[in-house]
């Protein structure tokens, strides 16, 4: 094993690849070469720091010093002035966890006592495409509690966490599992829906690219608890990046051992393989997913039967979203009463959440459950941009639902969402500041479901057009009051009766709108006037004529 | 397990078009791989956005439509996109060389605008970028 006196770690998801952190990277390692330090300083990559919104990022140990955004000509300077000389280059570096953003102050503290990283732990801190560096940080170690103390450990220690589902449902996983478990089938599977396809989510793609064998240890653990012995990734055909660092880390386990036949001598056998998918939002929806891996048009199945009994080739399937599968490890590594520690009853451990929309600081953050909503917009996110009051947000996808200003100090947890009819959904946090017009978006959310409607039933396929057709007309002027009353029922009546979860849900933010902000929606009808701007009216028709 | 599904068999032949589609004779030749009416293959490989039934450009430019990129002006950068090809969504450059598309979202919010050229990712795009993107990928230099 070699020794470097320093070891600078390249940010290298995709979103600073495509901001040129691979190009930084070998500029890096000719200066060293020129200097010939190469024996002293390793360069080596890894997840995201958190840093894409600014540029790439490199952190550099152990001084714990972030330097972002860097720029070619940044990288001679770096490397003469620090790691020749020790000194820090103060106009590009941040302390690790004191990203400060363009506001020049320092939240050191209230930013790391919001956030808890659990999951994200050695996203940034480890090269995702080195087993052995996921080995050093406890990697693996959760499977080998797991053949020490036998499968009926591993079922009781998830129950016990009460962990739940991080796909939106919220369903406990440990009871999903213990159906399979008891399902009497000769084969079953462990399915990974990676399918992250709800737009403003980008969490599970942070996992995959920054601790892709987080997400390896935690199937194999279900399998071991559930009896399956076949597990697949179900990933979006355009997480190229993702999908290339999970077939490494697959590739990697399989040579020490963690995959195949009688794994590290346990007697248990699980393979894993990734299935691509191919552009389809529906696939999302657990039986679509199916569908989907069966070769087939991903469109929904009837429920009953429920995969955990009857999934794939009718087989008894358990079906965990990415980031619920990497928090299994942990949980068995720390026991699941360490897990309770975390978070508040109902709702226990962390949240992985998008932030993005109109806030200081955008990226993936991992919360604890319980926290404000109102303290992750505004110690994580540092506030909304430029200053501008906040309208309202947006959480849990474009599926999800529409917190209004006077709500943002519900807790951030199942059961407080409940109240309010909300829930944390897909992880994702759109803040909308005072400048938008929420005609305008609830446009954009319709364009976004009449492309994604599957076609199979009647309310979801002619449901999601009619509303577009009737919020573009709006948006354009040419609205009527009747229309509102018209999207209304085709609302609710697409909620009760659609297929499956994507027609039920899809009116969600439509109908908040209509409440939460009928008057803007009027002016835009009475008035002709769109009150943010944003939207561009058509000249009247009859006036044309009349000319 | 370890068996081609219809849509590997569909991903597979159509990477190997350098066309970027799946044609009548490869579909063809899928049915009869996997032993499916063609029928089955074409309402599958007209099912998903990421395959192609008429032929495309060497290159496929794909435009986030999310919500997220919509805030940024996403909407600037199709408009542009669309100016600088001479195209329409849906449509392919006369010298073959790229297919304009639409994504629903690509999932990099935080850099959002955002597209994807075949598999390289672009984030934080400004209207003024994509001339030299373009250019780059006509010249083979990314």
């Amino acid at each position: 094993m070699k020794f470097y006196r320093t070891h600078v770690l390249v940010a290298e998801d995709s979103k600073s690849l495509s901001k040129g952190a691979k190009e930084i990277e070998e500029l890096l390692l000719r200066e060293i070469r020129n200097l010939g330090l190469e024996k002293e300083i390793l360069i080596t990559p890894t997840g995201s720091l958190g840093y894409e919104d600014i540029g790439v990022a490199i952190a550099v140990y152990p001084e714990g010093i972030i330097y972002a955004p860097v720029t070619p000509k940044d990288v001679p300077l770096i490397v003469k002035e620090h790691f020749l000389k020790g000194r820090i280059l103060s106009n590009i570096s941040h302390e690790i966890g004191k990203k400060d953003v363009s506001l020049g102050i320092s939240k050191a503290e209230k930013v790391l006592s919001v956030q808890k990283k659990v999951l994200l732990r050695r996203v940034g801190s480890i090269n995702p495409e080195s087993i052995e560096e996921y080995i050093a940080e406890d990697g693996y170690l959760a499977l080998e509690k797991a053949f020490e103390n036998g499968s009926e450990w591993v079922l009781n220690e998830v129950k016990n966490s009460e962990l739940r589902g991080r796909g939106g449902a919220g369903f406990p996983t440990g009871k999903k599992w213990e159906f399979t478990a008891m399902a009497k089938s000769d084969v079953k599977f462990v399915i990974c829906n990676a399918d992250e396809g709800e737009p403003g989510t980008f969490k599970d793609r942070v996992l995959m690219e920054g601790d892709p064998h987080s997400i390896i240890e935690g199937m194999i653990l279900a399998g071991f608890a559930t009896g399956a012995t076949y597990g697949y990734i179900y990933i979006r055909g355009e997480y190229e990046l993702s999908i290339k660092r999970l077939s490494k880390a697959i590739e990697q386990a399989y040579d020490y051992g963690f995959l195949g036949k009688d794994i590290l001598g346990s007697g248990f056998d699980f393979d894993i393989e990734i299935k691509k998918g191919a552009g389809a939002y529906v696939c999302g929806e657990e039986t679509a997913l199916l569908e989907s891996i069966e070769g087939k048009r991903g469109e929904p199945r009837k429920k009953p039967p429920y995969p955990p009994t009857s999934g794939l080739f009718k087989r008894p399937t358990v079906i965990n979203n990415v980031e619920t599968l990497a928090n299994i490890p942990p949980i068995l590594v720390n026991g699941s009463n360490w897990f309770k520690q975390i978070g508040v009853p109902g709702s226990y451990g962390t949240k992985l959440f998008s932030l993005m929309g109109d806030v200081n600081y955008k990226g993936v953050i991992e919360i604890p459950f319980g926290v404000k909503l109102r303290e992750i917009i505004e110690e994580v996110g540092f506030g909304v941009k430029g200053g501008k009051n906040l309208k309202v947000v947006i959480l849990g996808g474009v599926s999800g639902s529409l917190i209004s200003k006077e709500e943002i100090d519900t807790e951030v947890d199942f059961n407080s969402l409940a109240k309010i009819e909300a829930g944390p959904g897909s992880g994702s946090i759109v803040v909308l500041s005072e400048d938008r017009c929420i005609v305008d978006v609830v446009k954009n959310i319709a364009y976004f479901f009449r492309h994604e409607s599957c076609g199979k039933c009647t309310p979801c396929r002619v449901g999601t057009d009619v509303i577009y057709r009737i919020v573009d007309n709006v948006s354009k002027g040419n609205g009527q009051r009747e229309d509102l009353v018209k999207l209304e029922k085709l609302s609710n009546a697409m909620k009760l009766t659609s297929f499956c979860g994507l027609g039920q849900t899809t009116p969600n933010i439509l109908l908040q709108s209509l409440t939460k902000f009928k008057e803007e929606w009027l002016a835009h009808i009475d008035e002709r006037k769109c009150p943010s701007n944003i939207c561009q009216f058509e000249p009247i028709k009859e006036e044309v004529i009349n000319e | 397990m370890k068996e081609k599904s219809l849509i590997d068999l569909l991903h597979d032949v159509q990477e190997s078009n350098p066309k970027n589609y799946v044609s009548k004779d490869l579909a063809k030749k899928v049915a009869e791989t996997s032993n499916l009416s063609l029928s089955k293959v074409y309402g599958v490989a007209t099912f998903y956005t990421m395959f192609s039934v008429t032929q495309r450009g060497k290159h496929i430019i794909r435009v986030c439509r999310s919500l997220s990129c919509h805030l940024a002006n996403g909407e600037s950068i199709l408009n542009k996109l669309k100016e600088v090809l001479g195209i329409d969504i849906g449509e392919t450059t006369s010298d073959g060389e790229f297919t304009l598309e639409e994504s629903s979202c690509l999932g990099m919010c935080s850099i959002a605008p955002s597209m994807m050229i075949d598999d390289v990712p672009f984030g934080n795009l400004k209207e003024e970028d994509i001339e030299g993107i373009i250019k780059k990928f006509k010249e083979g230099a990314l």
